[in-house]
């Protein structure tokens, strides 16, 4: 009999059976590619449809933000800006603040907007938190777009670090996967996280370097500092987008053993607790 | 597992944690304080609670369910609601874990639990064709293909710009089904989905149906539509109580179900302790347990009227009801007929219908009690006694179709 399922490709043979991890679980969630990209499009779609700015809501906030963070921090505050235009460096950091924040904000909710798909058809779960990314991709490149724009108004020139931009947006991602994928399983349970969650970006958004840069912490807290992974993110987005202060490399990697560090703990929680999603949801 | 064997369960159970109604805080503990209430009072309670019963209790919604399916087969599963038929399917599909036992299955599942999972009332007809064809497990090049074959089986072409928000149910129905019903896997699951869509619609979806069987493909099937189940399986599980009780020929576990299922068959008893003229009791005596009736038999209406004192113009009446709660049949007794409750107390009485025509349907009846020479209704009771018509046995070349007519006429025909 094992010969026959041998034979024939589609004869794959699945067994359910209680606590059975199974073996195939990678390869489903390879196999179900194309619904992370359906899904994706599908938020994308819906985010712009019937709004009449679009496109401008993406664009709109982080302007705004930056606008009362410069002069929160640089006209009242009189912080340092390491010889670059204050909004060029503040908006350097809200770009991925924006990314990070937007893909917390949609991935921790994911699992609980899409009950109805979770009670009624089987896919690996974690598409769903994956595919979210997808809105926060579409709304950062708008935000890069500003970014670009508010440059040149400055005359601030990039230079050939701007190429590990890439590197660090995936650094970023997955910065906010790891602690997405352990909330969104949480939340099934427990929507408390729901309130929690955009209270704490809030406070993010002054706990980590968006509206100052880094280099005012002091030296011998900096690794500490570093222990917030979106240190190490916008650190690097400035270094790549307009030079300034010089990688800080020791928290730099704190910064990047701490999101895998979270990474790992998100998915284990989530392929942990992702067989009872539909009995508790 | 024998190489046609392409689903095998063995042992299989589902066991669901319910909080206790003495225990209602142990059910709410769904938020983070309470549950961190209950965690800092954990110690206090075990202390407290080892000699009570536990809180919450175990609910098995599948239990000890064996069966196995072989390749081709159209396996019915039926059974009352709450008898665990769509918990099965759920472990099936593999969207809820067993807590016991293993299941074993051969080929690609698509399963088709509700119709139009995952449809975004924003997006055009087109955009949700491809979402709900990616969330059912079809590639974009599947989509691509067999695009057209599923909007012009849902009959949808001019609209397919428009976003289903602005569906009437009928296309939204239709639709979703259209793309479900254009899956290549090699295993079908379907829940109880027929019964939504027009008549029309319907039968297409039989139809459709039909063709994927003759494919060579598995389908597990179930449904509270009788007439559906007759027609489209090869063999089926009666479940009850989240057990497989049965299993047989389509012919045998229907009759099987028709005769456990005592949800309708109830008969009417009044109040306890009136004074004034009513109907004490009715029933409907049908020619199966469980208030279903077969076509054509003999069906019995048993009354009880109780009188404090002697009625002289008494008439008694009853209707047959529909599902719709239209009136099908009047039967009437007056006493110019037969004289009736001349003497305070009970007064039993029966009316048969010797072969009553009604076509398969709910019905229910609906009794008056009256005074002729006043002309005024001393009671009326409504829809009660509620029982079911099933065309059971009774065969033809075209399956019975609900809503067809309420009432068959003896005919013949002649060829000139």
């Amino acid at each position: 009999m094992m010969k026959e399922s041998r034979v024939s490709n589609t004869d794959q043979e699945t067994v359910i059976r209680v606590g059975h991890h199974e073996s195939g679980y990678w390869r489903d969630v390879w196999s179900y590619r194309e619904l992370l990209y359906f899904l994706a499009w599908r938020d994308i779609l819906i985010r712009y449809k019937q709004t009449v700015a679009g496109s401008a809501w993406a664009l709109l906030r982080p302007a705004l933000n930056t606008l009362v963070f410069t002069i929160l921090f640089s006209r009242l505050g009189k912080f340092p800006s390491d010889g670059v235009p204050y909004p060029v460096m503040v908006l350097a950091g809200m770009v991925p603040w924006q990314l990070f924040s937007g893909a917390i904000l949609g991935g921790t909710q994911s699992l609980v907007s899409n009950s109805n798909l979770i009670s009624k058809v089987y896919f690996p779960r974690l598409i769903i938190p994956c595919s979210t990314l997808g809105v926060a991709l579409v709304d950062f490149l708008f935000t890069l777009i500003l970014l670009l724009g508010v440059m040149l108004y400055y005359s601030v020139m990039p230079t050939w670090r701007l190429a590990t931009l890439p590197l660090l947006v995936l650094f970023a991602l997955l910065a906010s996967l790891g602690p997405s994928l352990l909330i969104a399983a949480l939340m099934v349970k427990f929507r408390d996280f729901k309130h929690v969650v955009p209270f704490m970006i809030q406070l993010g958004a002054y706990v980590c370097p968006v509206g100052f840069s880094s280099s005012i912490v002091p030296e011998n807290w900096r690794v500490l500092y570093s222990c917030n992974p979106m240190v190490g993110v916008i650190d690097g987005f400035r270094w790549a987008i307009h030079g300034g202060a010089p990688l800080h490399f020791q928290g730099l990697i704190i910064s990047i053993l701490i999101t895998l560090f979270f990474m790992v703990l998100g998915v284990w929680y989530f392929r942990k607790t992702e067989r009872s999603f539909a009995d508790v949801i | 597992m024998n190489s046609d064997t392409v689903i095998s369960v063995e042992g299989l159970g589902k066991c669901y944690r319910i909080a206790h109604q003495g225990q209602e805080r142990a059910k709410q503990s769904n938020t983070l304080s309470e549950q961190l209430q209950r965690a800092a009072s954990a110690p206090v309670r075990w202390i407290r609670d080892r000699n009570q019963s536990t809180t919450s209790e175990d609910f098995w919604a599948l239990r000890d369910v064996n069966f196995e399916v072989k390749r081709g087969e159209v396996l019915g599963i039926v059974g009352r609601n709450g008898a665990g038929k769509s918990t099965l399917l759920k472990v099936l599909s593999r969207i809820t874990e067993p807590t016991q036992g293993e299941v074993r299955i051969r080929g690609k599942v698509a399963s088709l639990l509700e119709v139009g999972t995952g449809f975004h009332p924003e997006l055009s007809g087109r955009e949700n064709i491809f979402l709900n064809g990616a969330i059912l497990g079809m590639n974009r090049h599947d989509i691509r293909r067999r695009f057209d074959e599923i909007v012009e089986f849902a009959g949808v072409e001019k609209f397919l710009d428009t976003p289903v928000k602005h569906y009437s149910s009928g296309m939204y129905v239709r639709l979703a089904f259209a793309v479900a019903a254009h899956l290549q896997t090699e295993i079908l699951i379907i829940d109880e989905v027929l019964a939504v869509g027009d008549m029309e619609f319907q039968k297409k979806c039989l139809g459709k149906m039909g063709e994927a069987t003759k494919d060579g493909r598995t389908v597990l099937f179930v449904s509270h539509n009788m007439q559906a189940v007759s027609t489209l399986t090869t063999r089926c599980l009666l479940m009850e109580k989240g057990c497989c009780k049965k299993e047989g020929t389509p012919a045998d576990i229907i009759a099987a179900y028709l005769d456990s299922s005592s949800s309708s068959g109830d008969g009417y008893l009044a109040e306890k302790g009136r004074t004034d003229a009513h109907v004490m009791s009715a029933r409907v005596i049908t020619s199966e347990s469980g208030g279903t009736h077969v076509y054509g038999q003999k069906l019995r209406c048993v009354f009880e009227i109780w009188v404090p004192e002697a009625l002289l113009n008494a008439s008694i009446s009853f209707q047959i009801l529909d599902s719709l709660r239209q009136p099908i049949v009047h039967a009437w007794i007056f006493d110019s007929d037969i004289p009736l409750l001349r003497k305070p107390g009970v007064q039993k009485l029966e009316c048969t219908l010797p072969s009553p025509r009604l076509y398969m349907d709910q019905y229910s009846i609906s009794i008056y009690l009256a005074d002729t020479r006043s002309k005024s209704l001393i009671e009326t009771v409504e829809a009660v006694c509620p029982f079911q018509i099933v065309m059971h046995g009774m065969n033809r070349e075209w399956a019975w179709e609900k809503n067809a007519c309420k009432y068959l006429e003896q005919w013949s025909w002649s060829l000139e």
